[in-house]
């Protein structure tokens, strides 16, 4: 999936992913898609919860040897 | 740099009834599903990651100087917000130390009684779960029955007590948490029973759990009497101690009864736990002291810990036991039932020996409430 930028939170644990996120997250323009590599496995349900209460869609996600991949697009 | 508060510090205001108030800052899913509950606790939610850029929306719910205690999965947001709080003024914020994942794994043991000749009984209640355990010493011997997979708690409490343990007992092949029968008994060189028509699939070794077979605690008389008790699973065996206590394993607790569908044959064991609970335990005097192996509603905890009730009590109070018509007893524990513990296949089989996750996995496993029980 195309995205606008790719952000490696791998190793990170929580909450670092998410504040990493919500940062590349500011200076992406509303529709652009961030791509997100993760290996905390709470960063899933954290990154879902977090994108729809601020109003992004998070397109798509997947579980390739231990990384967690979301494409969220700016809202 | 907020102060941090121990799982076992957070269990003792718990079970004391001391007041508590706790800032949950998992998402709102993981909260709704499992929390931390019992005592005089006080609980808010508010993702951690809603206050990342300010943490007002919650000082208007809270008070700067109460205590309060951050708690989060394992942690690391916990410890941020509780930062996050002190620079907005707050005075007596603590995060709680490996968050719920170490609440999870908590065991906190509570006295039961002094047993008649000698010798005591101890109920280790896991908080976070509502899974409870049981210890019984006598003259330099230790009996465990339902250990959790954290089997160092017990060793430590032996040694403690200055007592041996000689003997680890299961009730019935848990599908909700891991056991840590196996384990502690090849540890302290003791013995692993089971009800032998629960372990047909297990790949060790283990001392079949027979009517008539007493086991004994120390050579004082405290006898560990099984008694047969189907239904929840078809081996499950109940415990009468020291004639006074019945372990029941996860067939009756203090508000409900134990439900027969983990293993899949809801429809076959039913008729079991209908016998079970209305006719053998009926049998029983109704002054033994029934002790489960969980608890799943905060009101069960007594003040100090404790889970129990008396059997005639329960006979008049509890409402899975007051139903008279079996069909409707049938419709009550196959219809309707609460979702299935998490992960409770890949539990049985670690259970039985045929898969052995690594010690993380093990952890995730179990992480979440228990559902073993039906309410009525």
């Amino acid at each position: 999936m195309e995205s606008t930028k790719i952000l490696d939170a791998k190793g990170l644990a929580c909450p670092m992913p998410i504040v990493r996120t919500k940062k590349a997250m500011q200076e992406l323009n509303v529709g652009d898609v961030l791509e997100v590599h993760a290996t905390d496995q709470g960063a899933k349900s954290d990154l879902t919860a977090w994108a729809k209460a601020g109003g992004h869609e998070l397109l798509q996600d997947t579980e390739e040897d231990a990384v967690l991949k979301f494409w969220i697009k700016k809202g | 740099m907020a102060q941090t508060m121990s799982t076992t510090e957070l269990a003792e205001k718990i079970i004391n009834y001391e007041e508590t108030t706790i800032l949950d800052v998992r998402n709102t899913e993981e909260f709704d599903d499992w929390k931390i509950e019992g005592g005089n606790v006080e609980i808010i939610n508010e993702p951690y990651f809603n206050l990342l850029d300010g943490v007002e929306s919650i000082g208007d719910k809270l008070d700067k100087d109460k205590e309060i205690i951050v708690v989060c999965a394992k942690g690391g947001s916990s410890e941020m917000i509780a930062d996050l709080l002190e620079e907005a003024g707050f005075t007596n914020v603590y995060s709680l130390e490996g968050g719920m994942k170490a609440w999870s794994e908590h065991l906190e043991p509570v006295k039961i009684a002094d047993l008649k000749d000698g010798g005591e009984l101890y109920q280790f209640v896991r908080l976070g779960k509502g899974c409870l355990s049981y210890f019984v010493e006598s003259n330099g011997e230790a009996a465990v029955i339902d250990p959790a997979r954290m089997i160092d708690v017990y060793i430590r409490f032996a040694e403690e007590k200055g007592v041996q343990i000689k003997h680890v007992l299961d009730t019935h092949l848990h599908a909700d948490h891991i056991s840590g029968g196996r384990k502690l008994a090849e540890e302290t060189a003791g013995s692993y029973y089971l009800p032998p028509k629960d372990a047909t699939e297990v790949t060790f070794n283990y001392q079949p759990l027979q009517e008539g077979n007493d086991i004994m605690v120390g050579n004082t008389q405290v006898s560990v009497q099984p008694v047969y008790s189907p239904g929840h699973t078809i081996g499950s065996t109940s415990f009468i101690i020291d004639d006074a206590y019945l372990l029941t394993g996860d067939i009756l607790f203090v508000k409900s009864i134990g439900r027969p569908d983990l293993a899949g044959f809801a429809e076959d064991w039913v008729g079991d736990l209908r016998e079970t609970l209305y006719s053998r335990y009926k049998d029983l005097s109704k002054e033994l002291i029934a002790l489960p192996a969980h608890y799943t509603f905060a009101e069960e905890l007594g003040k100090g810990g404790q889970v129990s009730a008396r059997l005639g009590d329960l006979y008049e109070k509890n409402t899975g036991l007051q139903v008279e018509n079996e069909n409707d007893f049938r419709k009550m524990v196959t219809e309707n039932l609460p979702p299935q513990p998490n992960d409770y296949q890949a539990i049985r089989e670690t259970n039985m020996g045929k898969i052995n996750p690594e010690h993380e996995k093990q952890k995730e496993m179990e992480t979440g409430p228990n559902r073993c029980a039906v309410e009525g």
